[in-house]
């Protein structure tokens, strides 16, 4: 501060923390639209270590800040750059700013293959099916029907013959219903089971003071159930753009209602969705969603997309209760072999693989994809789920993990 | 306030080289009395920072390795149970207030980690490893603990901190840790060191590896990383491998590309990486090492 060859008046030294405390506050700011969380504790903080000679190069202010305003690893990435900008006057050449004009460069590609992908979607749908197989006559009909019996028809029809939206509102409630019933139950019953198993020492000695000392009632101590950890693999290519809709939002009940969930999305390439599920509102977390629910041109690479699953992801998510549920129809346009080889490899990691295959419903339907061959001898459970009926009977299945 | 060259040369002189981001966050420890939360992949020395800490300020390291179901009893305190019972035999037929407030006292009273950090003269060094694998709870408990280094135990009153201990915190990314968790610490992500500070490693800690034959390691092993590995080595790894090649008496990594081929397996730990790691592989990587 003392720069200058006369020594400021205090007039002017608190001018100066003025402007700087304000500039710190602005930088707040500007960290917390960028998702930091920060607090007033670290603001304080800060000042403080601004006044302890931290201020004197941008470099080691710099350094400084970033440990304290950072919390996670794409904070610390994201900071330098933030940093830059703010007080240096640079332009932002960080991560947040290309990721975010790359998306900005893809998306009229991406919309455009967005119609693809569903046109392709609606044809393939239609050459495989035979027309109304697996939703009797009538149902449809009696869907617009009003009274209480509708949710229990709907839970007999097949997902892509959902047409009325308000319809298909009501099978997202189903869904999201369903998800928080099978977590209360599968609760319910771990909590049953408890038993305790070791002698809680301190509890005991407590108890039998009275006694004198001699332990006669015995205090046993509870084991803690690990709880069940669901992660849910869901394809969203265009050949399955029928069904995402309704398994997005069983997805998004799940992870809301279990406490250990998570869950990713692949088509050509794997994304992990759980922190954008976790949003309350359930149209607002799809709304988020939307652009990767879409398969960029109608391809699933699912071998790779387990690929990037098994060795970036799973050490995280899995652990020795986890079922890991994947939804696809299993049309595998990269190399099978691959899906295989990644199959047995998550088969080792997790207790469960349950593969949920809608099209299985349909009448006629062979498992003879190649990429459903390969993955089919480590599937432990290979089960429809193209009505909300055929979802909740998975429960039993589930709850005897 | 030690500058942070000050820091990294005392880290230095304890055999921790580090570079200067991670100076600046010990320095800020210091200055804002934080804890230090530290992140990175297995084996990248997260874990000797606390330990080198410790030899700077030639004070007591407290380690609490937290893996899941750790509960108060383990990490904080415990009565000294088999003591109690003998002497409530003892005392049989004294007034039994009296062998009340005898088994509740310090005799007793088995101080763990949490509890033996807060009550020393000088303040340790509180290491809290791998707190990913502990439980939620587990780390509620602790957040409040940090906040006031204070421990109340129902029998004997409530315990402040003499000293406030260093808190190191690490964690390997196994479970996403609470945000006010987070916020509470300093953050510093620990990277795989450049060839440059990796080879002054492999100097400070392995006896008899030369600085050429260290340069060399480094790169080598930087090769390595870039490789699609399902496990990529850390610096724990690379020390291993140094301190074999020493042992081998191996000068010149050119010299003889056999054995460091088949000393590979010090870095490579799975059969995938293994077999992706060929004999072809080796001697095209010893050969950008140069």
């Amino acid at each position: 501060m003392s720069c200058c060859g006369d020594h400021p008046s205090f007039e002017e030294i608190d001018e100066v923390s003025r402007l700087v405390a304000a500039k710190l506050s602005a930088f707040l700011k500007t960290l917390r639209d960028n998702g930091f969380a920060v607090g007033l504790a670290e603001g304080r903080d800060a000042a403080s270590l601004m006044a302890s000679g931290y201020a004197v190069r941008p470099g080691l202010l710099r350094s400084a800040l970033k440990h304290l305003f950072s919390a996670r690893k794409s904070d610390w990435e994201k900071f330098d750059g933030l940093f830059d900008a703010f007080w240096l006057g640079k332009r932002v050449r960080s991560r947040s700013m290309t990721s975010g004009a790359a998306t900005a460069a893809n998306s009229p590609s991406l919309k455009a293959l967005q119609d693809n992908g569903e046109i392709s979607g609606s044809q393939s749908a239609t050459d495989q099916a035979p027309s109304a197989d697996d939703a009797p006559e009538g149902r449809g009909g009696e869907g617009r029907m009003e009274g209480a019996s509708r949710a229990e028809n709907l839970a007999e029809v097949d997902f892509r013959k959902l047409a009325d939206p308000e319809q298909i509102a009501q099978a997202h409630e189903a869904a999201a219903r369903l998800a928080k019933a099978m977590r209360t139950r599968l609760t319910r019953r771990d909590l049953a089971r408890r038993r305790g198993y070791r002698l809680d020492l301190r509890r005991t000695i407590h108890r039998n003071i009275s006694h004198g000392g001699v332990p006669i009632s015995l205090v046993k101590r509870q084991r803690k159930d690990k709880p069940l950890r669901l992660v849910v693999l869901l394809d969203a290519s265009g050949s399955m753009s029928m069904y995402t809709g309704v398994f997005l939002r069983f997805v998004h009940g799940v992870l809301d209602q279990f406490r250990e969930a998570e869950a990713f999305l692949f088509h050509t390439r794997l994304a992990h969705v759980s922190g954008a599920m976790k949003e309350r509102d359930a149209a607002r977390a799809l709304d988020r969603l939307s652009i990767l629910a879409q398969g960029t041109g109608g391809g699933t690479r699912i071998g790779e997309s387990l690929a990037t699953f098994n060795r970036y992801h799973a050490a995280r998510v899995i652990h020795s209760r986890t079922c890991v549920m994947i939804v696809s129809d299993g049309y595998e346009t990269g190399d099978a072999n691959l899906l295989g080889r990644e199959m047995a490899a998550l088969a080792k990691r997790c207790r469960r693989i349950v593969w949920l295959n809608p099209m299985m419903a349909w009448q006629g339907y062979t498992p003879v994809a190649a990429g459903i061959r390969a993955a089919l001898p480590h599937v432990d459970l290979y089960a429809p789920a193209n009505t909300l009926q055929s979802l909740a009977a998975l429960e039993p299945y589930l709850a005897r993990l | 306030m030690k500058t942070r060259d000050e820091i990294a040369q005392a880290l230095a002189v304890c055999g921790y080289i580090a570079d200067a981001e991670l100076a600046t966050a010990i320095s800020l420890m210091q200055l804002l009395k934080r804890p230090l939360l530290l992140e990175g992949e297995a084996g990248v020395g997260k874990t000797e920072v606390a330990k080198a800490l410790a030899c700077v300020h030639a004070t007591e390291l407290i380690r609490l390795q937290c893996y899941e179901g750790l509960d108060q009893s383990a990490a904080l305190y415990e009565w000294n149970y088999q003591r109690q019972l003998l002497a409530i035999q003892a005392h049989r037929g004294a007034d039994a207030d009296a062998v009340e407030d005898q088994i509740f006292s310090e005799k007793y009273l088995l101080e763990r980690p949490l509890l033996a950090s807060i009550r020393r003269e000088r303040s340790p060094v509180l290491l809290i490893d791998e707190i990913d694998r502990a439980d939620d709870e587990f780390e509620a408990f602790l957040l409040e603990l940090l906040s006031d280094f204070q421990v109340s135990i129902p029998e004997l009153g409530t315990i402040t901190a003499s000293a406030v201990p260093r808190v190191v915190l690490t964690s390997n990314g196994t479970r996403e840790l609470s945000d006010a968790l987070r916020r509470r610490c300093l953050y510093h992500y620990v990277d795989y060191p450049d060839v440059d500070r990796e080879a002054r490693i492999i100097m400070a800690r392995t006896d008899g590896a030369s600085a050429s034959l260290s340069l060399q390691i480094a790169r080598m092993v930087e090769g390595v990383r870039k490789e699609e590995l399902r496990k990529v080595p850390g610096v724990a790894e690379t020390l291993d491998w140094a301190a074999a090649l020493v042992g081998l008496d191996v000068r010149d990594l050119h010299d003889l590309p056999e054995t460091v081929h088949e000393t590979l397996m010090c870095l490579l730990k799975t059969r995938e990486d293994r077999a992706r790691v060929t004999r072809e592989v080796t001697e095209r990587l010893l050969g950008k090492v140069a």
